[in-house]
This record gives C-alpha cells, structure tokens and sequence, in this order.
C-alpha cells in the first residue's frame, strides 16, 4: 500500500505533535517499516527489510493460509466483553507484522493507532516471528486533542518462535476522557525472546491491561517493563503476567509508577509451572501528590526447582535525598525532578538504542510537568 | 571567611548545639574533633542548612553575609561545599549528568576532570549505588572538584577509606584547599572533622577546636590537641578546660 500522505497531512499540527510523543516518526528516518491507522482505516503500511512484511490483517489473512492457526490463540477470544466485541468484527482492522524466518532488523517498525473522531477504535494485531527472526515494534497510541470521549479496544497477538526475538514498545498519548483496553499476550518457544515496555505519562481516563507471556519453550525469557504516571482523574489498572512453562525459563516484570493524584493499581503474577525456572517483580511507587498506588505483585510456584521473588514500594522521595543535590547547587525543584527523572529510568537490557531514546524522550517531555 | 555567633541549634526539638563561636579566616583550615554524638555533623548541617537543623538563636554569617536562613541552593551558590559522609545513593542519576548539573561544565571537561583524577569509570554509574566506602569518597572528592566551593565541609574525609587511597584523598583535599599555593595566594577555607587525625598528614590545619556535649570547649594547635586526646581522651579536654 503506498503512503497516503494526504491521510497523515489531514491531521491538526496539535494532532501530530501529539502522534510525535508517542514515537510515531513520520518521516520514517529511524525506522524499517511503518503501519497507520486512523479510527477504522489503515491509511498505510510500508516495510522496506527484506523478509518482514507489514500486511493489514484482511490481506494477511488472504495471503497466508497458515496465519489462521495463529488468529485468538495466544489471546482468547471469549477472554472477556473486550475481545468478544473485537472478534465480532465483521471487518476486523490492525496490523499483521511478519518476520520470515532468519529476517532481523535493528530499526524499529512502527504501528501508530489513532483516535480521530468515532466512538470507538478496535483493532486486531498479531505479530509472528519466526525461527530465528528478530524485530522491534514501537506501537504509538494517541488520541486526538479533540476527542474528549472514546474507546480503544485493542487485541495484540504475539508469536515468538525458536530463537526468535521480539520487542514490544507501547507509548501512549490520551486525552483524560479515554478509556483504553488492551489485551495482549505471548506465546514464546525455545530459546525465544519476549521484551515488552509500556510507557504512559500522560492523562487518560481508563486504563486496563493485564498482558501474559506464556514461555512455552526451553529457556525463553521474557520481561515487561511499565512506566507510568497517573494523573488527576486517571484510574490505570495495569499489570503483567508470565507463565514459566518450560524448564530454563525466566521472566521478569519492573515496574515504575508516580502518581500525581490519579489511581494506579499494578498487578503481577509469575506462575512457576515447571522446575528450573526464574522469576522476579519489582514494583517501585513515588507518590508526589494523594492519590492511590497498590501494588498486587503475586508469584505463584507449583513445582520444586523454581525461584521467584518480588519486592515491591511505595513511598516519596526522601528529604535528605533533595538536600543532597541542593548542597551541590541545584534548586528544590530541579533536584526534585532530577530524582524522579532517575527513578523513572529503567534501563532495559536487549533494546536498541533508538527505541530507549524514545522511552527516555517520552520520559523527558513529561518530566516538564511534574 | 565564616562566622559563627552564639549559635544554637535544635533536632526534633531537643538543642544539640549550645553557644558555638566558630571563626574561620579566608585561606585557614580548621579541624573539628570530638567524640562520637558531640554535635560535629549536626554543625556542619546547620552551616549547610539541611531541613531539620534548626537554628534557634545565633548567626551563620558567610563572607560577610548573614546565611543563616538561607536555602541550601543558595549557599552552595555562594561557594559553601560540603563532603557528605554517607551521601544517599539516587538510582538512574549518572554521577556525570549530576557533575554536568551541579557545574555547568561540558562533558569533555568533565570527562577531563575525572581522568585527571582517575575517576572517569564512576561518571556512568548510578549516584552512590553499590558504591564502595572508597568509590563513595572519591566520587564526593570529585563533585567538590566540579563544585569549587571557597569553604568546603568535609565529614570524616578518612573513614572508611584503606591506606593507599588515604593518599589519594588527602591529596586531593589538600588541592582543593589550595595547599599547593603560597599562604598570601591562599583564599579558600575549610573545616574538617576528623577522628583519627590521618588527614594531618596531608595538610597542615591552621586550628583545631575540640566539640562536646554540643559546645566548643577548646582551641589550639591541631597537633597537639590531637597528641592530647591520643594520650588521655577527650576526659582530658574536659579536665583542662575546668582547671
């Protein structure tokens, strides 16, 4: 599909600003492929490495027989009123992302999602890696500045093969009336990667999600790192979840909330079903201003020969912490967002530079208003 | 340079330092001694001016400047520095970015200021985290470098530092207080609490003072306080100063 520029030049400037803080370059410099979807209508896709194609998902169905195994099986589709208005879809939308076998690329695909003006958005993604293959996808969600109310339901499907690595960075850009339900979930084979980063500094209405990575083969791994601010009047209901189902598997999910009045409830669960398997949650909380942080991290082990752990925290920055910076000159307020700026930063081991410069600009943009 | 007055000061209520004079010229070293819990850190806090030090009568005047009440920034700006004994640890602040911020200097400068001191391994590491008592001082030597402060506080500059970095530091406080120059070109100050007295070795102090119970009780040739105490503890100090 050729790029319909005329589509992306209809948007606002405030609109693309927005698309901007999500990550969405559109001037697809950094990035190997791209994929548009404004409401209901993919309004392009392009992929330029040899061995990935970027297929909106009625193509991709018409074009491989063999995609059909891989439609609502890592997500089910009875899963819960979400997918099931999804899967009812005559006309299902969203992006197929298929790395062939041995294809890898260093720069990122981008999938942007936009609400523009219907009620509702609801897409269906599903994103195959095949043995050996290796892919970066930065999905940019946003909203634009003038809808004030609206839904995005979306499903993302991940299948990462034999040895294969996928990496999954969501940044989200809302306005405060949107409620937002993505379910999404992994199903990752032997030797197999699964990086999963969340970054949302921004306000929103709703937020629920609660993404699984079923490791199924030996020594897959899998990691979800979520940062995330909640802001006045912003109820975020985020979690991950990792079944360690092989032996040699591993799993680790990190997570980093502020709030600033708004409600975070994060959730983790690690279920150890086979022995040799590793797992671990980190849940750090700052609360600047009242408002909620609960923190439900859960590890759940069945067999011997599985370790898991979590530590969790909620607290505010520490005095003497602020008065250290201030004694080597910076003011209250620098030295303030200096720490949370730190405590924001999660350095995630396996991403491309240019995929954590976009978490940290996501990071530095939003620091601003702290 | 510094000016001490009466000054008195309250934690959580309770007054911990009682009638402190203090005066320190421009150029001129001093040592704080005393024993564990006579108010030494809780001075040096209060000239800062940390939250939870409250002056509650008497003057902190700097270079002629009345500080007392002055924010913590503020002072720093003026060109008070301080060594922090056990400095917290920040995740995700890169001792660089923090040299960067707290000096204005480039990052090839700053880059060059830490080979100059053989410290550019810590530039990338997290703020104080997992850092070793030895890494701690020299990264706190090296803020201090990138800082200039014209007084600078520093905390018990030898614990937990082994012989061959005792070397390192001490030469490196004694540059920050511009030993290396002649007496006349001398402008920079500084107090230092010591216990052990080892960071005589690498700079001649100009006075000493000996802290107890939260009051100045004695003045004197550094060394020879210093002998003093070795021979007879700090019993001693007070069975002088009642004579």
């Amino acid at each position: 599909m050729q790029t319909d520029v005329a589509e992306l030049e209809k948007l606002s400037p405030k609109d693309r600003e927005r698309l901007a803080l999500t990550g969405l370059d559109l001037e697809m410099k950094s990035r190997c492929g791209s994929f548009f979807q404004i409401d209901q209508d993919v309004v392009h896709t392009s992929c330029n490495v040899r061995g990935i194609e970027v297929l909106p998902i009625g193509a991709a169905l018409e074009k491989y027989d063999w995609l059909q195994d891989h439609v609502w099986k890592a997500v089910p589709r009875d899963k819960d009123r979400y997918t099931r208005y999804v899967a009812r879809q005559e006309k299902p939308q969203g992006v197929v992302v298929i790395a062939h076998e041995g294809s890898a690329s260093v720069m990122p695909l981008q999938a942007c999602l936009f609400l523009l003006a219907e009620p509702v958005q609801h897409v269906h993604n599903i994103v195959v890696a095949r043995e050996g293959a290796e892919i970066h996808l930065i999905s940019g969600c946003a909203s634009s500045v003038q809808m004030e109310h609206g839904a995005h339901l979306g499903v993302t499907e991940f299948y990462v093969g034999k040895n294969a690595k996928v990496t999954s960075t969501m940044i989200h850009s809302w306005s405060a009336g949107i409620s937002v339900f993505p379910r999404s979930a992994a199903i990752v084979e032997e030797g197999g990667v699964f990086l999963s980063n969340y970054v949302c500094m921004r306000p929103v209405r709703r937020i629920e999600m609660y993404p699984t990575a079923h490791l199924v083969g030996k020594n897959a791994v899998g990691r979800f790192s979520t940062i995330v601010v909640g802001t006045p009047g912003s109820h975020l209901d985020l979690g991950s979840r990792a079944v360690l189902a092989a032996e040699g598997t591993s799993a680790e999910l990190v997570t980093r909330a502020i709030t600033t009045g708004g409600t975070i409830i994060s959730r983790g669960h690690i279920l150890g079903e086979t022995g040799s398997t590793r797992g671990h949650i980190e849940c750090k909380g700052l609360i600047l201003k009242d408002g909620i942080i609960h923190a439900i991290p859960e590890i759940e082990g069945r067999r011997t020969g599985t370790e898991l752990s979590h530590e969790a925290a909620v607290g505010k920055i520490a005095r003497h912490e602020i008065e250290y910076l201030m004694a080597r000159g910076l003011d209250e307020e620098t030295a303030t967002a200096t720490i949370i700026r730190g405590f924001l930063d999660v350095k995630i081991s396996g991403l491309p530079v240019v995929l954590q410069k976009q978490i940290d600009d996501a990071i530095d943009k939003a620091e601003k208003g702290f | 340079m510094l000016d001490i007055s009466d000054l008195h000061v309250s934690v959580d209520g309770k007054e911990v330092l009682h009638d402190v004079d203090l005066h320190i010229g421009e150029g001129e070293t001093h040592v704080l001694m005393g024993p564990n819990g006579s108010g030494k850190s809780t001075l040096l806090k209060a000239v800062m001016g940390f939250g939870g030090y409250c002056v509650t009568s008497g003057s902190i005047v700097y270079k002629g400047r009345e500080i007392t009440h002055l924010p913590v920034h503020e002072r720093a700006h003026l060109g008070i520095g301080i060594m922090f004994q056990r400095p917290p640890s920040i995740a995700g602040l890169k001792l660089g970015k923090l040299l960067a911020a707290a000096s204005h200097m480039s990052e090839d400068a700053i880059e060059a200021l830490a080979q100059s001191v053989n410290m550019e391994d810590l530039l990338n590491r997290d703020l104080n985290v997992g850092f070793s008592g030895g890494e701690i001082k020299r990264s706190e030597i090296l803020q201090l470098k990138a800082q200039q402060p014209e007084f600078v506080m520093l905390d018990e500059p030898e614990s937990g530092v082994d012989l061959e970095n005792m070397a390192l530091m001490g030469k490196a406080i004694a540059h920050l207080l511009e030993k290396d120059a002649h007496i006349v070109e001398r402008h920079r100050s500084g107090l230092i609490i010591t216990h052990t007295g080892y960071i005589l070795d690498y700079l001649d102090a100009d006075q000493g003072h000996v802290m107890i119970d939260g009051r100045i009780r004695c003045h004197g040739n550094p060394r020879e306080i210093l002998k003093v105490v070795k021979e007879g503890g700090y019993k001693e100090c007070l069975r002088c100063k009642q004579m």
